[in-house]
């Protein structure tokens, strides 16, 4: 639909039959999955612009991964001190309420979507958002005729021997537990992987009063070098670069940039680290090994979409700077599906202003108004530096050279890389699903998220999109539970 | 054309059924390789469930094969890596009334006739098989040859022992025919294979490669979601359905039907499935299915209703319209060979397939009569079972 076009969602939703699910009667005309940066701003620019909006979230309170409160128990006074742009968040949270008391905004917090459908009952076409709410997890229904992808990210986690040992947390798992809980995961806590997070979870765990011995980075920061256009355009991205980096001067931590922390060691828990440098490839270079004591470890090689729903309404993805697969999006943020638009990390990894920049753009999109060029200026300028950022972290293949046979990949199955790498050699796995198949990686509990970057690598094969049909596990009750739409076949 | 590299037989599909083609045409002597443009097991054969059933078959060719298939896959069982899985585990089929039970008893009649041990049990005996299954049945049947192995697994270590040299990623793009139109090999997007004979196991995608030569074989995809719970001890004992099942599988119907075969497995996790719905290649997910499957397996094991999915998968199995597979040489194709069209029970029939499909390549006589199983028998017009045949 052009932005001159009235693409409006008709406002005249017919009252749907009560289904017993506790779903209300009729339709929003725009539901958003999602309340960090880029939902949070859909909802708000949505609701602003008239749309009466239904904002989903599994949180208990808006902010999403990236702006996470303290606990209210822990009186934090600051919060805004562990952020950046709290500001941007605030007044958007302060415009949520305000659309919420005047009833433009519905906010189910604590509402997991595990599958979005689509009901092809009238012209228009209209959505069920199906989740569970509460720890009850109470099954409810979300009709809309628009939907909103704001789903985010997860951490991409790359194992290696001794990963798996207590005291060993996800780089933005640590940020988390600081975030929400003011807790460190140690006293001396080494930070490695890849990325721009791991410079400020070690500024931030310096400043919260932990010993950083090292951040250890496997890209090298020269990769920036071919790429300064776009990182000369995104003045603020330096000045937040220059800040964290200023953080680990004052903080007196050493930056070892082609490094990885290739083993971890200790028998309860995790005692110190082996670092060695990799060579171009990731590949560890023999001879290079050092031993660093620490009492925890904070890993993570940057963000993963979260994908799920999006892929399975079909929406068409793409594989991007950074080696992870996001979804394809037009100019006006829309996907090939559609009804279904998207914003923030689900697009491509790129951070909470390009997110907050893509989550208004969207809601303009779909209140049919046209898309304010500044705005536009702004995203490609971000989603440049994002790539620019993406492609420079993106792991070398070299790097399932630090996995012994006997690491397990997958943590909930059990599954070490020699089973995955059998699988690939002698049995016909030539992709990460049939590994999947052969070996139970990836059918645990948390249904790949941990393992899928690294059995996708061990299968010489690139990470295929997230596919999971129900994005979290579904009590069979509630499923059982759910309306009957008296057959599915033409 | 054919030099000393060229293997005797060219098989077109990795999944169960071609593998076990490839095992026993390799254990008859001939020279195998497998072709097919995605990974092992990567079409129907890793969405299924692993069933190896006697009991939804009526008397007739299609239980034949299974019988002789349940022999085979006792052997194999022994002869392949403990990953495979193989459970002889038992199927227990139980009707909700007393109609439904008379009906199931005359079935398991022609059933017994025809070789299959089925044992009926009263109401009160179902507990001792099942302890956790609800109460209120009329009675039901127990099926001890029913089995069950881990299908991407059967079909992985079945191609591994076979020896045959696998190419996979190739998707064959043409058949070779020598100077009189016979069947001499395929074409793939990276080279020519030459070869005496071409095996179509292809499954679901039978119908393309039979075009590729020219005749009509009309599989459809038939779609099917299984779902599959979180790793739970072990409650469920057999292979555990309604009698409704059976009119199911049998079915002709496009709409979806669905009861619920409930099953544990080693790893944990209890299999929900499958539903059955001809919808050509539709791929999104149908809650509709989802509900029935969960509803109709917490009525079977109402501790189920507290038990969470962790996930669904579904799958097209390669359905003909009589539903039986076409085993055998093309009379209008020749050097052809089929050996797909199983529908949901591939897993099951996969080594008579196999065995008998290496007979007829060997020129031996086969174990059993394959005149029902005539790739040719659906005829060479456009006839009625086309219309539904999305992407076929």
């Amino acid at each position: 639909m052009a932005p001159s076009s009235d693409p409006r969602p008709a406002r005249t939703a017919a009252p749907a039959p009560g289904d017993g699910t506790g779903a209300v009667a009729s339709a929003a005309d725009l539901a958003v999955v999602g309340a960090g940066p880029a939902g949070l701003a859909a909802a708000v620019t949505a609701a602003d612009l008239g749309l009466r909006v239904t904002l989903l979230d599994a949180g208990d309170r808006p902010g999403g991964q990236y702006y996470r409160h303290p606990a209210p128990e822990l009186g934090a006074e600051r919060p805004e001190a562990l952020h950046h742009g709290w500001a941007a968040f605030a007044s958007r949270a302060r415009r949520l309420r305000d659309h919420e008391r005047a009833g433009r905004i519905r906010h189910l917090a604590g509402h997991h979507v595990w599958t979005v459908v689509r009901k092809d009952e009238d012209a228009a076409g209209e959505w069920h958002l199906h989740a569970l709410a509460g720890p009850e997890e109470q099954a409810v229904t979300v009709r809309a005729r628009a939907v909103l992808l704001a789903t985010g990210a997860y951490e991409r986690q790359l194992p290696f021997p001794g990963w798996t040992l207590p005291g060993v947390v996800g780089a933005g798992g640590a940020q988390a537990m600081l975030k929400a809980g003011l807790v460190l995961p140690g006293r001396r806590v080494v930070v490695a992987g890849s990325g721009p997070l791991l410079l400020a979870v070690a500024g931030s765990l310096a400043a919260a009063g932990a010993a950083v011995p090292a951040v250890v980075e496997a890209a090298s920061y020269t990769g920036y070098a071919g790429r300064l256009p776009a990182l000369l355009r995104n003045p603020a991205k330096l000045a937040e670069g220059a800040v964290y980096g200023g953080a680990l001067v004052r903080h007196g931590i050493r930056l070892l940039t082609r490094h990885a922390v290739v083993e971890a060691h200790g028998t309860d828990r995790v005692e110190a680290a082996t670092v060695a440098r990799l060579d171009r490839d990731w590949r560890p270079v023999p001879g290079t090994a050092r031993r660093i004591p620490c009492d925890a470890l904070a890993v993570g090689h940057g963000l993963v979409p979260q994908l799920e729903l999006a892929t399975g309404l079909g929406c068409a993805t793409r594989t991007t700077a950074d080696g992870t697969a996001a979804l394809v999006l037009d100019e006006q943020q829309r996907t090939s599906v559609t009804g279904i638009w998207s914003a923030g990390e689900t697009g491509g990894i790129g951070g909470a202003q390009l997110a907050l920049a893509e989550g208004e753009l969207a809601a303009r999109s779909i209140a049919g108004r046209p898309l304010p060029a500044e705005l536009v200026r702004r995203r490609s300028r971000l989603r440049a530096f994002a790539d620019a950022m993406g492609a420079a972290h993106r792991p070398g293949t070299g790097w399932t050279g630090w996995l012994s046979d006997d690491t397990d990949v997958c943590r909930c199955e059990e599954v070490p890389a020699g089973l995955i790498r059998e699988a690939v050699a002698d049995l016909g796995a030539t992709d990460a699903r049939t590994v999947k198949l052969l070996t139970r990686a990836g059918m645990g509990w948390c249904q790949g998220r941990m393992c899928g970057q690294a059995v996708a690598a061990l299968a010489g094969c690139a990470p295929g999109p997230d596919r999971r049909p129900l994005s979290c596990p579904v009590p069979l009750k509630v499923l059982a539970e759910l309306p009957a739409d008296g057959g599915t076949a033409p | 054309m054919p030099n000393r590299h060229s293997p005797d037989v060219v098989i077109i599909g990795a999944g169960v059924v071609g593998a076990a083609c490839a095992y026993y045409a390799a254990r008859a002597g001939l020279s195998v390789t497998v072709v097919d443009r995605g990974p092992v097991a990567g079409g129907t054969t890793g969405a299924g469930e692993g069933n190896l059933l006697v009991s939804d078959k009526e008397a007739g060719p299609e239980l034949d094969l299974a019988l002789l298939s349940t022999r085979l896959w006792r052997e194999l069982a022994t002869e392949l890596p403990p990953e495979t899985e193989y459970e002889p585990k038992g199927g227990l089929v139980v009707a909700p009334d007393e109609t439904t039970l008379k009906a199931l008893r005359t079935f398991a009649e022609g059933q017994r006739a025809a070789g299959v041990d089925a044992r009926e049990i009263a109401p009160d005996d179902l507990p001792a098989l099942e302890p956790h299954l609800a109460a209120g049945f009329a009675g039901g049947f127990h099926y001890p040859q029913d089995a069950q192995v881990q299908p991407a697994q059967a079909a992985a270590r079945l191609l591994h022992a076979s020896g045959a040299a696998t190419r996979l990623g190739e998707e064959v793009t043409a058949l070779l025919t020598g100077p009189d139109g016979t069947v001499r090999g395929v074409r793939t997007t990276r080279g020519e294979i030459a070869a005496r004979a071409v095996v179509n196991a292809a499954g679901t995608w039978g119908g393309r490669i039979a075009e590729l030569a020219g005749v009509r074989l009309p599989v459809l995809p038939r779609r099917g979601f299984v779902l599959v719970t979180e790793p739970l001890p072990r409650l469920v004992r057999h292979k555990v359905y309604a009698a409704d099942y059976i009119a199911d599988v049998a079915s002709d119907s496009a709409a979806l039907q669905s009861s619920a075969v409930v099953e544990g497995t080693p790893g944990g996790p209890v299999l929900i499935g499958a539903t059955r719905e001809r919808v050509g290649f539709d791929r999104s997910l149908s809650t509709e299915a989802l509900r029935r499957l969960a509803g109709q397996a917490a009525a079977l094991f109402p501790v189920l209703g507290e038990v969470r999915a962790l996930r669904t998968y579904h799958g097209f199995r390669p359905y003909l319209p009589d539903h039986l597979p076409a085993v055998g040489p093309d009379p209008r194709a020749p050097g052809l060979f089929h050996a797909c069209g199983h529908e949901g029970a591939g897993i099951g029939l996969a080594p008579a397939t196999g065995l008998l499909l290496a007979d007829v390549l060997t020129g031996a006589r086969p174990a059993l009569d394959l005149a029902p199983f005539r790739p040719e028998r659906f005829g060479d017009g456009t006839t009625s079972h086309a219309a539904n045949g999305a992407g076929a």
